[in-house]
C-alpha cells in the first residue's frame, strides 16, 4: 500500500521543513479583518511556514477576547466565507493555507459544496475546533475526496485510546491543544502544553503542532523542546487590533523565527 | 416510540450530537456516564424527589380557570410551575444537575442565564448544597432583568455581565461553554435548557418529567381522562419537553409555542450551534441570528434537538405569537384569574386565546413555567404607569 500519496500538501510541505531540522511556525490571521491580505503575505515572507487563515463565525466558541474581537469587527464589515475565500487565490506566501472556522459554516453550505469551494479557492487544509472526532467522519470523507486535509484538535482531557484513533484521523498536522482553555495569550506556557505534545508524539509520526496558549518566542521554544511547531494566533491578531498592520505582524513572526531558529 | 432514550451518539432522528471541543467530548461522556448511574441509583432518585418536595415544594398545583374558562368556551387548566420554589420550572432541572454535580465531586457550577430564572436556582442549588456558582448573564439582559441579578447576587453567585454579540443568551452559552472549556476539571456547566451537547437533552427532559407526570395523575383525577391539547412555551425547550413527556405515549395534541422573533422551529433550517444539531436561525451562509422576544427567557435561536425531532416526524406541532399577543395574555391572566405569569409562559397562553375559536370545547393543559414577578418592571414601562389599557 502506497501511503504517501495519500499525504496532502500541507503534511508533505510540513514533513519537508521537519525533516530539514526546522521547527515549525503557524500564524493564524483572521480573514476578513482590515489588513489581513497584506499581514497574511508578510507573515509568510518573515518565516510562517503556513497560514491559518480565520473565516469569522458568529459563535467562535473555541475564541479568547482577541479573536473573538476581530472576528467580530470582521464580520461587522460584512466579512463572510465567500468574501475571504475568493481573496486566496491573489495570496502571494508560497506555503500552504488552511482555513480554521467552525462547523455551521460547512453544514450550512453542505459538506461537499464547502469543501470543494476550500479547494478551489486554493485552500490545503480546514480546522473545525468545534467538530470532534465523534462528529467528523462525514466531514472528513467529503473534505478528503475534495483535496482538503482536516486538522483534528488533540486536547490535554484527551484519552489515550482516542488520541491515537485522532492522530490516525487528523490529515495536515496533529493540532496539540496547549492548555485547558480558549485562544489567549497567557503569562506562562501552561505544563499540559509539552504533555499533550508528547502523547500525540508517540503516537504518530504526523507533525505535532502546539497551539492555544502561545505568547511570546520564548514559550516556542519552549513548546517546540517535544513538539514539531507552533500555532500563534491571539498574539498576532492583536497586532492588528493594535493598528500595527502588516508590519507589525512581521516584525512579530520574525521574532519568533528567530528564537525557533536559535533553538 | 417518542421521548424516550435517544441513540449512543445521544441523537433524537438526526438531531442532537455532540458538537463540542474536542477538550470538552471526555467531560461530556463522563456526565453521562454519571447520569445514568445515578437514575439508576433509587438514593439518588429518592434524594432528587425529597429535595424537589420538602424544597421546592412539589407536587405543583395544577389550576383550573373557571373564567378564563368560561370566557374563552375552553376548558383551561394550568400546571402551576410558577409556584415552585425560586418561580419557575428550572429548579427541578437545577436540583438534578447539581445533585449529580455532587456526586462526580464537582466543586463549582457554571450556568447562563437569559429572563435570570435558570441563574438564579441554579445560585440557590449552589447555595442549598454549598457549591461555589457564576451565571453569566448577556448585557441586555441585565439590563431588562436587573432585580433576578440582585437575587442571584444575595444568594451568593458571581454574575459575569457578556459584551459579546448579540449580549443575550446565545452568547451567555458561548461564554459558559468557553469557561467550561477551562475549568472542566472541578466544574460542572449546570445548562439551563434541553439543548446543548449530548447528554444534556436527555438529562435535563428527564429532570423535568415530574412536571409530566404529576399532570398525568392530576388530569386523571380531575377528570378521569387526559386533555385534549399540552400547550407550554419553547425557548430552549424544557418546560415544554417536560410536559409533554407526561403524554408522548399518548394521542394528545402537542403544542409548542415560540415566539414569532425567535421561532427555530417554525423556520425550519438545521444547523449547529452549542453542541447540538437542530433547527437554528441563521443567516444565508450560516452565521447564527439573533432572536428577538420581550421575553428574555425565549431570546433564543435555536430549540433543544427533540423538539426538532418532534416537530420533523409530526408528532408536535411549533407555532408562533407575536409580542403583542403575548402583552394581552400576561394582563389577561392576572385580571381574570389573579395569576401574573412570566412572559415567557405568557407565550402558551397567547396561543390559546388566539386559537380559541378552534379549541372550543376542548381541554387544554397549559404549563404555567414561571410567575411574572420578574417582569412586572418590563411591563411597566410597556404599558406606562397608571395606563391600564
Ligand atoms: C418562566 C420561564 N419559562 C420558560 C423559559 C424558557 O425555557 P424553556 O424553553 O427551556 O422552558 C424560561 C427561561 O428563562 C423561563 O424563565
Amino acid at each position: 500500500m502506497n501511503s504517501a500519496s495519500k499525504i496532502g500538501r500541507m503534511e508533505r510541505f510540513l514533513r519537508d521543513r521537519r525533516d530539514t531540522g526546522s521547527k515549525l511556525l503557524v500564524a493564524y490571521i483572521t480573514g476578513g479583518y482590515e489588513g489581513w491580505e497584506a499581514a497574511v503575505e508578510t507573515a509568510a515572507a518573515a518565516g510562517a511556514d503556513a497560514i491559518e487563515i480565520g473565516i469569522p463565525f458568529s459563535d467562535p466558541v473555541m475564541d479568547g477576547p482577541v479573536i473573538q474581537k476581530a472576528s467580530q469587527i470582521a464580520l461587522e464589515a460584512g466579512a463572510s466565507p465567500a468574501s475571504v475565500l475568493a481573496a486566496v487565490p491573489n495570496l502571494d506566501t508560497g506555503v500552504p493555507h488552511a482555513v480554521m472556522t467552525y462547523y455551521n459554516l460547512a453544514h450550512h453550505a453542505g459538506h461537499e459544496r464547502f469543501a470543494a469551494t476550500l479547494a478551489n479557492s486554493g485552500i490545503d487544509a480546514a480546522i473545525l475546533p468545534d467538530l470532534p472526532l465523534v462528529e467528523s467522519a462525514p466531514w472528513r470523507e467529503a473534505a478528503a475526496a475534495a483535496g482538503i486535509e482536516t486538522i483534528m484538535l488533540a486536547a490535554p482531557t484527551t484519552p489515550e485510546d482516542r488520541l491515537a484513533d485522532l492522530c490516525e484521523a487528523s490529515k495536515g498536522f496533529v493540532y496539540a491543544v496547549g492548555l485547558l482553555g480558549v485562544t489567549g495569550e497567557r503569562a506562562n506556557l501552561a505544563a499540559t502544553a509539552t504533555e499533550i505534545a508528547g502523547r500525540c508524539k508517540q503516537v504518530t509520526d504526523k507533525p505535532v503542532l502546539t497551539g492555544v496558549g502561545i505568547g511570546s518566542p520564548e514559550q516556542a521554544v519552549e513548546a517546540c523542546s517535544v513538539a514539531d511547531g507552533v500555532i500563534i494566533g491571539s498574539t498576532v491578531v492583536r497586532r492588528l487590533l493594535d493598528g500595527e498592520g502588516a508590519e507589525g505582524v512581521g516584525d512579530l513572526i520574525a521574532s519568533y523565527r528567530n528564537a525557533l531558529d536559535a533553538g | 416510540m417518542v421521548m424516550t432514550d435517544p441513540t449512543d451518539g445521544g441523537r433524537f432522528g438526526e438531531f442532537g450530537g455532540r458538537f463540542v471541543p474536542e477538550t470538552l467530548v471526555p467531560a461530556c461522556e463522563e456526565l453521562e456516564e454519571a447520569f445514568r448511574d445515578a437514575w439508576n441509583d433509587p438514593a439518588f432518585v429518592k434524594e432528587f424527589h425529597q429535595i424537589l418536595t420538602d424544597f421546592g415544594g412539589r407536587p405543583s398545583a395544577l389550576t383550573e380557570c373557571f373564567r378564563l374558562s368560561e370566557q374563552l368556551d375552553v376548558r383551561v387548566l394550568l400546571k402551576r410551575e410558577d409556584l415552585n420554589h425560586t418561580g419557575s420550572h428550572k429548579i427541578n432541572n437545577v436540583i438534578g444537575q447539581a445533585l449529580l454535580a455532587r456526586r462526580m465531586g464537582k466543586s463549582r457550577l457554571v450556568a447562563e442565564t437569559g429572563a435570570g430564572q435558570h441563574g438564579v436556582a441554579t445560585a440557590t442549588a449552589a447555595a442549598l448544597l454549598d457549591m461555589e456558582c457564576k451565571v453569566y448573564m448577556g448585557e441586555v439582559d441585565m439590563e431588562r432583568q436587573e432585580l433576578n441579578v440582585f437575587r442571584m447576587q444575595l444568594l451568593g453567585a458571581e454574575v459575569e455581565s457578556v459584551s459579546s454579540g448579540s449580549r443575550t443568551l446565545k452568547d451567555a452559552v458561548n461564554e459558559a461553554l468557553r469557561d467550561w472549556v477551562a475549568t472542566v476539571e472541578n466544574t460542572h456547566y449546570c445548562l439551563g435548557s434541553v439543548m446543548g451537547p449530548h447528554p444534556y437533552p436527555w438529562m435535563v427532559r428527564t429532570f423535568h418529567h415530574v412536571i409530566g407526570d404529576e399532570a398525568r395523575e392530576q388530569c386523571l383525577a380531575l377528570m378521569k381522562r387526559f386533555p385534549d391539547v399540552v400547550v407550554a412555551c419553547v425557548g430552549g425547550g424544557s418546560n415544554a419537553a417536560g410536559i409533554f413527556s407526561g403524554f408522548a405515549d399518548t394521542d394528545v395534541r402537542l403544542v409548542g409555542v415560540e415566539p414569532a422573533g425567535g421561532a427555530a422551529v417554525g423556520r425550519g433550517v438545521p444547523g449547529v450551534v452549542h453542541g447540538m444539531l437542530s433547527y437554528l436561525l441563521q443567516d444565508e451562509v450560516g452565521q447564527v441570528q439573533e432572536a428577538e422576544s420581550i421575553s428574555a427567557g425565549l431570546d433564543y435561536p435555536g430549540v433543544g434537538p427533540e423538539h426538532a425531532y418532534l416537530a420533523s416526524i409530526g408528532r408536535a406541532e411549533y407555532p408562533s405569537v407575536n409580542d403583542d399577543e403575548v402583552v394581552n395574555a400576561f394582563q389577561l391572566l392576572a385580571r381574570i384569574e389573579g395569576i401574573i405569569p412570566a412572559l415567557e409562559s405568557a407565550h402558551a397562553l397567547a396561543w390559546v386565546v388566539r386559537e380559541a375559536a378552534s379549541l372550543r370545547g376542548q381541554v387544554v393543559l397549559l404549563n404555567l413555567s414561571g410567575r411574572g414577578d420578574k417582569d412586572v418592571d418590563q411591563m411597566m414601562t410597556i404599558l406606562g404607569p397608571g395606563n391600564k389599557q
